[in-house]
């Protein structure tokens, strides 16, 4: 008995991993170019890790006196998106709404790949990445409590973790045609919804308790919104290209979230403005290089007003019904705010926290030629990894990949496909 | 400690694999954190760095592990009314702590201030000056002010910077990562990064050093002032307060209730950089005229 289930177990397997390297394998013509256009930007970012690697940081544009810069404020915006996947969970689960339960998996795989690509980001950018052990319980010396990064390497590998095992659990159940154990999953997927809450709390943090820098001694630190606004961009390129079905109804529901958000997001960036510009202290003048200059230094200007007039027409274009249930002006919407978000709450937030420095220098902060490379290589394969996962994960939700049927009676194996819509 | 050591042993097979194209050798990767140094652990770093540095800059190094001397806490006075702003005391801290020329790390900072004005943001960083000082200007040196509640050492992630006995806040650079937290935390603008590796012309080499002090660094971690550690924890004074023409600087043990600082803090008036900030500096600014 034994041996016939053992025996049993490695037929499905073996079946599964063909399966699975057929499905990757195999695709459109624009799957393949898809692919090879982003193993060329991976290339290129590996080009410029090597180089980093032997040369050291030198190479990009971080200076004693801007220390943190491009690869930092890409993970602090990164760890916003990753975040993101519990906007889709709580109306889905804690509202019991439908349509968008059946595409939270694709939004928890985003929050895997967004945490891997903020571990990459926090990786090199440290000066000696061979020695990261050292943060690490027994073998290295962490220094816990006390430092807030002990604190984020533990809440964002949580959030990997939860993420990585509740889709999972809930695609390996499909696939082979079982039921969901909801009283089982359903504990970590409302764990999951403070633990997204955490890691832009603790990464807030990061930032928030340095009496050096006043720009960051802010409560209204917590990034959001810009992962939805991704997921409506993703949905719809998933429903085009596959037989995934993502109704419209889901993606409106995402936009008014995110026109929610939104909003808070500029209220409190309105609230932090003037408490800043009213006190008129010396603390203001990271806040003025930000958004006015300092003594004519003048390098994140034109940024931080884009951002801001991008966000507020998303904003506008969100709450508008008329507008948010049109598909070019909400596609319009979720780019604007993409790119808004990012530097807002990448660079925007990041970059002034170091000018002026503690001791009144100016010296501005240019992302240079290997660092940008990197950049887009990390993306790039961050993007990869999440292709990749959708191109096994969806065949699975739609029922056109399944287990061997010996394993199965026949009668579960045809609910597989809807088998999520199963209520709790 | 066994699976400390059993760990290590699992790891380091690979570590050869990635160290390849890297500046280490696995004695280097495989060491521990300083202040878990067995005698032996610490013997052999010393000789591992004596070996190293031999073959670095050709001459013999003298590497010292002095702890703390008991029953000293060390503090500093800066009179700003000597002060001239000369600059002395950065080169003679650049020498004496075997600093990086190229690219160039100055662990002091002297801020050229208008009178009657103390704030930062005013203050002139790259004067040039034929003849110091300037008519209606002050200057104020600026290097690491040693904490009593340092916010370099709370951030730190792998406890790689400490406060010693001593009140001294060093780094053990063999344990540093180079996340550069300590350096976003520090509110006196006193830590260094290594952006690039670090170079200095063989003949200006300071073949005395400390382990936690001014040992050559190598590329990818941080930096800082340490009170002159290997030359303090011997009896002598910090090189900074040595080069100065003016006597602008005092350096002593606080403990000691007959030492210069000592007298400097009961008969001056004296005041700390930032002190709205709680970090409790050892490093007192004051007015002798």
């Amino acid at each position: 008995m034994q041996n016939k289930s053992t025996a049993g177990f490695i037929l499905q397997l073996k079946h599964f991993l063909v399966q699975s390297v057929i499905r990757l394998v195999k695709g459109p013509p624009i799957y393949y170019a898809w692919l090879t256009f982003l193993l060329a930007l991976i290339g290129c970012g590996f080009y410029g890790f090597s180089f980093q690697f032997t040369h050291g940081l030198d190479i990009t544009g971080m200076t004693d006196q801007v220390s943190w810069g491009l690869y930092i404020s890409n993970f602090t915006f990164l760890v916003g998106v990753a975040a993101a996947a519990v906007l889709l969970i709580i109306p889905a689960y804690v509202y019991d709404f439908g349509p968008i339960k059946e595409i939270t998996i694709l939004g928890e795989l985003l929050a895997v790949c967004a945490i891997i690509m903020c571990m990459m980001f926090v990786t090199i950018d440290v000066g000696r990445p061979e020695r990261v052990w050292h943060l690490m319980p027994f073998v290295g010396t962490p220094n816990f409590p006390s430092s807030i990064l002990g604190w984020d390497v533990l809440v964002l590998n949580g959030y990997l973790f939860i993420n990585l095992f509740v889709s999972i659990y809930l695609l390996a159940t499909i696939y082979l045609g079982k039921e969901v154990n909801y009283r089982f999953i359903l504990p970590f997927i409302f764990l999951s919804i403070p633990w997204a809450v955490s890691i832009h709390t603790v990464t807030a943090y990061l930032y928030n308790g340095l009496g050096a820098r006043p720009f960051w001694n802010s409560a209204i630190l917590a990034p959001f919104c810009s992962g939805p606004a991704l997921c409506i961009i993703i949905f719809q390129l998933v429903r085009k290209f596959t037989n995934f079905h993502v109704s419209d109804k889901a993606l409106f529901k995402i936009a008014e979230m995110i026109c929610i958000a939104m909003g808070i997001n500029l209220l409190l960036l309105s609230a932090e403005v003037f408490k800043e510009l009213y006190t008129d202290s010396l603390h203001k003048a990271p806040i003025i290089y930000l958004f006015a200059g300092l003594h004519g230094h003048t390098g994140l200007v034109k940024w931080i007003w884009t951002a801001l007039i991008f966000n507020v027409l998303s904003f506008f274009i969100f709450l508008i019904p008329k507008t948010r249930k049109n598909f070019i002006t909400l596609n319009i919407g979720c780019i604007l705010i993409v790119i808004g978000v990012w530097i807002e709450k990448g660079m925007g937030l990041v970059i002034p926290g170091f000018i002026p420095t503690p001791l009144g220098e100016i010296w501005e902060y240019t992302p240079r030629l290997y660092e940008s490379l990197i950049t887009m290589g990390i993306w790039a394969l961050g993007i990869f990894i999440y292709t990749l996962a959708l191109k096994i994960a969806i065949p699975i939700e739609t029922g056109e990949m399944k287990a061997l049927e010996s394993e199965a009676p026949p009668g579960e194996l045809e609910t597989s496909g809807s088998s999520l819509k199963g209520g709790v | 400690m066994d699976r400390r050591k059993f760990i290590k042993g699992a790891v380091s097979s690979l570590a050869v694999l990635a160290l390849s194209g890297c500046d280490q050798t696995i004695e280097e990767f495989l060491q521990n954190h300083f202040l878990e140094m067995s005698k032996d652990d610490m013997e052999a770093a010393r000789n591992r760095l004596i070996k190293q540095y031999r073959e670095k800059f050709g001459m013999d190094f003298k590497l010292g592990m002095e702890p703390a001397l008991p029953e000293v806490l060390y503090s500093y006075g800066l009179d700003l009314s000597r002060c001239i702003g000369c600059r002395r005391c950065v080169s003679a801290c650049v020498q004496e702590n075997n600093q990086s020329r190229k690219p160039q790390i100055e662990w002091i900072r002297v801020l050229r201030m208008k009178n009657g004005s103390l704030d930062l943001e005013e203050s002139e960083h790259y004067y040039e000056a034929e003849m110091v000082p300037k008519e209606g200007y002050y200057t104020i040196p600026i290097q690491c002010q040693q904490c009593e509640n340092p916010p370099c050492v709370k951030v730190c992630p792998t406890k790689a910077t400490w406060q010693e006995p001593d009140g001294i806040v060093v780094v053990d650079y063999n344990w540093c990562i180079g996340c550069r937290y300590c350096m976003a935390a520090c509110p006196y603008w006193a830590r260094r990064f290594n952006f690039a590796e670090p170079s200095i012309p063989k003949d200006e080499i300071n073949p005395n050093i400390h382990y936690l002090g001014n040992r050559p660094r190598m590329r990818g971690v941080v930096e800082k002032c340490t009170f002159c550690i290997q030359r303090t924890r011997k009896g002598r004074y910090p090189a900074c307060v040595e080069a100065c023409p003016v006597g602008a600087r005092k350096f002593g043990n606080i403990l000691d209730p007959e030492s210069e600082i000592s007298k400097v803090i009961e008969t001056k008036r004296v005041f700390r950089l930032k002190a709205e900030l709680n970090t409790q500096p050892r490093f007192y600014y004051f007015f002798s005229i």
